[in-house]
């Protein structure tokens, strides 16, 4: 269990994916700009990526990973070239039925995260975790952990940044810098400070 | 617009980093050094025009309704075609890249440009669309690149450039640059000279009640 949560953590904090890993960054900066609808959209994050990074998971180990084929009598196929398509079909399957059974069973959770379940698809944040789960090589209970971490990670990030972001609308800023630029200045600060809680050790 | 334009027009006066926020992510993990910069708008270029022609291509026979995951599919067998190639021929570019050449397929300014430019637009123009956005995106990833290894390392594409204390030379390297915040910083720099120089591109904060609109295109 220690284990776990030490990915668990060092997801959240050390390897932040928003502010680490620069991931998900179109989304970041674009709906950011109130704390209300940062919150619904860190919370659609986490749900995406704790059911996509598992759920690819066992895509890799059982249908894509070679010789993961022994079952149908295939020991040499390597099918671990069609990972990304598949992986990116897995997420916008798993995205497409997330809204209908939200639609359809909680509807008042539906409205609040409504217009960020579907752009979560093209989110590299969703994509890039599920890539970094093949890469480090974690099993299934690791890539849940993982998955969990990386998108409590990324929502900590935005509604955060969201929150300066608010704040900055009573500031005095160049003209030039307004808007887009300073945002990036922000969350380039935001991620100097991550940076210092890379010396943590899980 | 004319044809030249449609090239042109993309590399700074609608410069898809810059003036779009369309493909960011990329572009901040990518430019610690120069090499993998160069190879990842290479890849980025070559997927751009690719998508942007078989998307135009295919406009007339797509679905409306399942466009996205068409697009999608098409772009996703784009990058995989790079990616084999760039694990044949350069592994070890494609090692320091790790999972960034696939994330080409959530690049937005790809998806972006298939869905505002090649659904609407022959073939022809399409890939003077793909390509010049493809340069726009390279000048900023280069120019960020740049910055970053000759300061952070004093070096370009790995070879000494400015001579490094540690060695005898006189220049001491700031390891900030080496940080991923540096990307941020160099990269609002970059926005702040460009809107500088084209006051037309500024943003004006605007303190309003109803929520920021919302920006189509998904991420990158």
């Amino acid at each position: 269990m220690g284990e776990l949560t030490g990915i668990f953590l060092s997801a959240v904090f050390v390897d932040n994916l928003a502010l680490a890993f620069l991931l998900g960054m179109c989304t970041f900066l674009a709906v950011s700009k109130r704390v209300g609808t940062a919150v619904g959209l860190g919370i659609a994050v986490v749900v995406v990526q704790t059911i996509t990074v598992p759920v690819n998971h066992l895509i890799f180990e059982h249908v894509l990973r070679p010789g993961a084929l022994v079952w149908l009598g295939l020991e040499d196929t390597d099918l671990t070239h069609l990972r990304l398509i598949s992986f990116i079909g897995v997420i916008a399957a798993l995205i497409q039925i997330l809204e209908m059974l939200l639609d359809r069973f909680v509807p008042a959770l539906h409205q609040a995260l409504g217009i960020f379940l579907p752009l979560l698809t093209v989110n590299c944040a969703v994509l890039g975790a599920s890539l970094f789960m093949v890469e480090r090589e974690y099993g299934l209970a690791e890539s849940t952990a993982y998955g969990s971490g990386a998108g409590v990670g990324w929502a900590v990030a935005i509604v955060l940044f969201a929150a300066i972001r608010e704040r900055l609308h009573y500031s005095d800023i160049p003209e030039g810098l307004q808007g887009l630029g300073l945002a990036f200045v922000v969350t380039g600060l935001l991620s100097l400070g991550f940076a210092g809680l890379s010396g943590l050790a899980f | 617009m004319d044809k030249g334009r449609t090239l042109v027009d993309p590399i700074v006066d609608n410069n898809p980093i810059t003036l779009q926020i369309l493909g960011i992510c990329s572009a901040l993990a990518v430019t610690r050094t120069l090499l993998p910069a160069l190879i990842m708008s290479a890849a980025v270029i070559s997927v751009l025009a690719f998508s942007n022609v078989a998307v135009s291509l295919l406009r007339r026979q797509m679905p409306h309704a399942v466009r996205i995951i068409i697009e999608v599919t098409i772009i996703a067998s784009g990058v995989i075609v790079v990616d084999e190639f760039l694990r044949a021929y350069l592994p070890d570019v494609s090692r320091v890249l790790s999972v960034f050449v696939g994330l080409i397929i959530t690049n937005c300014i790809i998806l972006g440009r298939t869905e505002t430019f090649a659904m609407g637009h022959g073939p022809w123009p399409s890939l003077l669309d793909g390509i010049g956005n493809g340069i726009g995106y390279s000048l900023v990833l280069v120019a960020v690149a740049t910055a970053r290894e000759l300061l952070g390392a004093g070096t370009l594409l790995g070879r000494p450039f400015l001579p490094v204390m540690e060695e005898g030379g006189w220049y001491l390297p700031n390891e900030l640059m080496l940080l991923p915040p540096s990307a941020f910083f160099l990269i609002a720099a970059i926005v702040w000279w460009f809107r500088t120089l084209k006051p037309a591109q500024r943003e004006h904060t605007v303190i309003s009640a109803v929520p920021g609109r919302f920006q189509e295109g998904g991420d990158g």
